[in-house]
């Protein structure tokens, strides 16, 4: 569950003009880019990064939720909740994969996960407090995230579009599950509803921050943009959210946390109140209140696993040893 | 802190009898009976299997997108292939 | 006339407290495995345990909402499996037992699945229609189980030195809790009787069988049969299930009452 922007692209390229209109030439008239296809460097490093980043979020982002695993109130809510962390781990998995085909392993991206180089959806660095978090994340946060993913779907490099068509299939869910927890806290005690609003309150901008901060006229977004990496501005995509999220928070009886929010009929949407990007840049940088945590955390499994990944890697060394001289044996 | 890659492996799944295997996506695993628990745990999440295969990534033999020209275009003139190059008249009925 | 219906009342409440433990065996598994969730070795091991875990607490709210029916209270799945005490949870201990290392995690389900895949099987002939339907989901799901925790378990005994003695370690720490597998109390007797109970003492040599069989080739032995813990049937229990109490009933015990 991810969406924010590319955070640090550098869609920087050396290769000579012939090339490079040629590649031009195959993404406007809409070719999808397989993994041997000749590619500008600049275009294989965006994309590493970017779906390494997308990744990475998908991975943290197990942390927030799956904290509230054990605590889910009812058997139905859990067993929802532990289905949807699960997924999360899934589209993780799903997208190393995809960046594995441009010729970085899985181990290489975790190792500048773990080392703090590579960056992720600073959303997930928000803690998850009490049961209505979970739902305002399902709702706002996958939301936020399937927003963005859907028009991944189309994204130029044919295995990141495949695996965002197979994530998109799977997140329907999330966002229900969400809502749907929010619609029983809504319809139910004046505590529960409290509970609610204090949720959104907590997720409403961050949620908006997940989009990234307006591109004005970056070369690099641009370059994304023409390369058809992503085919929205962070901007438009935010106020489709916004337009689809603030009916929904009437329909729970919630209120946006936003004094300024208010419908513009000339734009057909609304004008929202400012994002505090200081805050998002602070919390990108590192300094959230979950951010070292999440780290650490995710480390110390890496860490207590390696003696289970090396055991099962020296097990199937061993067989292939024993097939062997059995076949030597045999001759 | 760097450790040696596990395998990558290829999955394909067969949705329904009756369909041929179609890739689904990859996963990592040590050997082929961890690839296919893996496979299955991974992609058949929602029913969406019968059947699975997995093949070593590396085991793969794929052709060059530099040969594309060589290997795909020759096809491309030999339209007598396909069964709308003949004139058959309209009376004969389905052919 | 009185009598005949002092019987049912009977075993209605022997049946209850039947499917009411098997349901406990299953939620309390299922929330240490999910405690995995986003801790496993590797992505693709994430996903298999959280689906085992997903299994289990598919079949303790089908086993729980049998158990409300049965004992006609109109208390629900949620009502069973949150609002209890300690001493009435009826689980197994070595479903209580901490997640350890991977290898503790995996000795447990494996031992657990060796016992349950004959279990549901035999359960599938229950005279009982509900147990039975149940159980030809379960038995399904569990050989799925005891086939991955036995591959687990044969690539950490026959893998690194580490990793033997990880398993030699979780093996003797597992051992003691293997007995109460097989008892046959009251409850499990009238039950057996009936013909909609299984007869756990009579699994105990398949068990082994695949027990031993899995850790032959895995280059493990079973420890030796020691001591047995017992207490899980009547509520005495080690000190691990007061704190997955205190989770799991978190929300209900706050909130008394409410929907969520
Ligand atoms: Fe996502
Ligand atoms: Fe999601
Ligand atoms: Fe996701």
């Amino acid at each position: 569950m991810y969406s924010q922007g590319l955070i640090g692209a550098d869609g920087q390229t050396h290769e000579d003009a012939a090339f490079l209109a040629a590649f031009q030439a195959r993404i406007d008239a809409e070719q999808k880019i397989e993994p041997n296809d000749p590619m500008p460097e600049g275009y294989r490093k965006t994309l590493v990064r970017q779906i390494s980043q997308h990744a990475h979020s998908e991975i943290i982002g197990m942390q927030p939720e799956g904290n509230w695993i054990s605590r889910a109130p009812s058997l139905r809510r859990k067993a929802a909740l532990l289905a949807k962390v699960q997924d999360e781990g899934g589209h993780g998995l799903y997208l190393y994969s995809a960046a594995e085909t441009l010729g970085v392993s899985r181990e290489e991206m975790t190792e500048q996960l773990l080392s703090g180089a590579a960056k992720y959806s600073s959303i997930f660095n928000y803690p998850a407090l009490t049961w209505a978090d979970i739902g305002a994340i399902g709702w706002l946060v996958d939301g936020a995230a399937i927003m963005n993913q859907i028009v991944l779907c189309r994204c130029s490099y044919g295995p990141y579009a495949r695996a965002m068509i197979r994530i998109c299939k799977e997140e329907s869910f999330h966002q229900r599950q969400g809502y749907e927890i929010m619609i029983a806290l809504c319809n139910g005690s004046k505590e529960q509803k409290e509970l609610a609003q204090d949720a959104l309150n907590r997720f409403w901008w961050p949620s908006l921050m997940m989009f990234g901060p307006p591109e004005g006229d970056s070369v690099h977004s641009n370059q994304s943009m023409i390369w058809k990496i992503k085919r929205f501005s962070n901007d438009d995509l935010r106020d489709k959210f916004i337009n689809a999220s603030v009916p929904q928070a009437e329909k729970l009886g919630l209120t946006i946390p936003d004094s300024d929010l208010k419908w513009n009929e000339a734009k057909q949407g609304y004008d929202h109140g400012e994002i505090d990007w200081d805050e998002f840049w602070r919390v990108v940088k590192g300094d959230g209140i979950c951010n070292r945590e999440r780290l650490k955390n995710r480390r110390r499994v890496d860490r207590d696993g390696a003696w289970v990944r090396e055991a099962a890697m020296a097990h199937a060394q061993k067989r292939r040893a024993r097939m062997a001289s059995a076949r030597i044996a045999a001759e | 802190m760097s450790e040696a890659a596990m395998p990558l492996w290829e999955v394909f799944i067969r949705a329904r009898n009756g369909l041929s295997h179609k890739h689904a996506g990859s996963i990592h695993a040590t050997d082929a009976e961890m690839a296919l628990h893996a496979a299955r745990d991974v992609y058949t999440r929602r029913g969406e299997g019968q059947s699975i295969w997995v093949v070593r990534s590396s085991d793969i033999v794929a052709s060059d997108p530099v040969d594309k020209d060589m290997m795909f275009e020759p096809t491309a003139s030999k339209i007598y292939r396909h069964p709308t190059f003949y004139e058959i008249p309209d009376d004969v009925g389905n052919m | 006339m009185s009598g005949t219906c002092e019987t049912i009342m009977a075993s209605n409440q022997t049946l209850f407290s039947y499917v009411l433990r098997l349901a406990d065996d299953h939620l309390i598994l299922s929330q240490r495995l999910g405690e995995w969730c986003g801790e496993a070795p590797t992505l693709e091991e994430d996903l298999a345990l959280a689906n085992i875990a997903l299994d289990l607490i598919g079949q303790a709210r089908a086993l729980y909402a049998y158990a409300g029916q049965v004992e006609g209270k109109g208390r629900n799945e949620d009502q069973l499996a949150f609002m209890r005490y300690e001493r009435d949870y009826q689980n197994l201990l070595i479903t209580e037992q901490p997640n350890g290392d991977f290898a503790h995690t995996i000795v447990r389900q494996f031992f657990i699945s060796a016992y349950m895949d004959p279990f549901w099987r035999r359960m599938e002939s229950s005279k009982d229609e509900m147990l039975a339907a149940i159980a030809a989901k379960a038995s399904k799901e569990v050989t799925y189980h005891l086939r991955h925790t036995s591959e687990w378990v044969i690539r950490l005994g026959d893998g690194t030195r580490e990793s033997h003695e990880r398993m030699v370690e979780a093996l003797d720490d597992l051992m003691m809790f293997t007995g109460e597998l097989f008892e046959m109390d009251a409850v499990a007797q009238e039950m057996l009787q009936s013909g909609v109970g299984v007869d756990a003492s009579d699994l105990k040599a398949e068990w082994q069988h695949t027990v031993q069989t899995i850790l032959q080739e895995a280059t493990l032995e079973l420890p030796k049969a020691g001591h047995m813990q017992t207490g899980g049937r009547t509520g005495r229990h080690s000190e691990h299930l007061g704190h997955i109490l205190s989770e799991l009933q978190y929300m209900q015990r706050s909130f008394p009452g409410l929907t969520w």
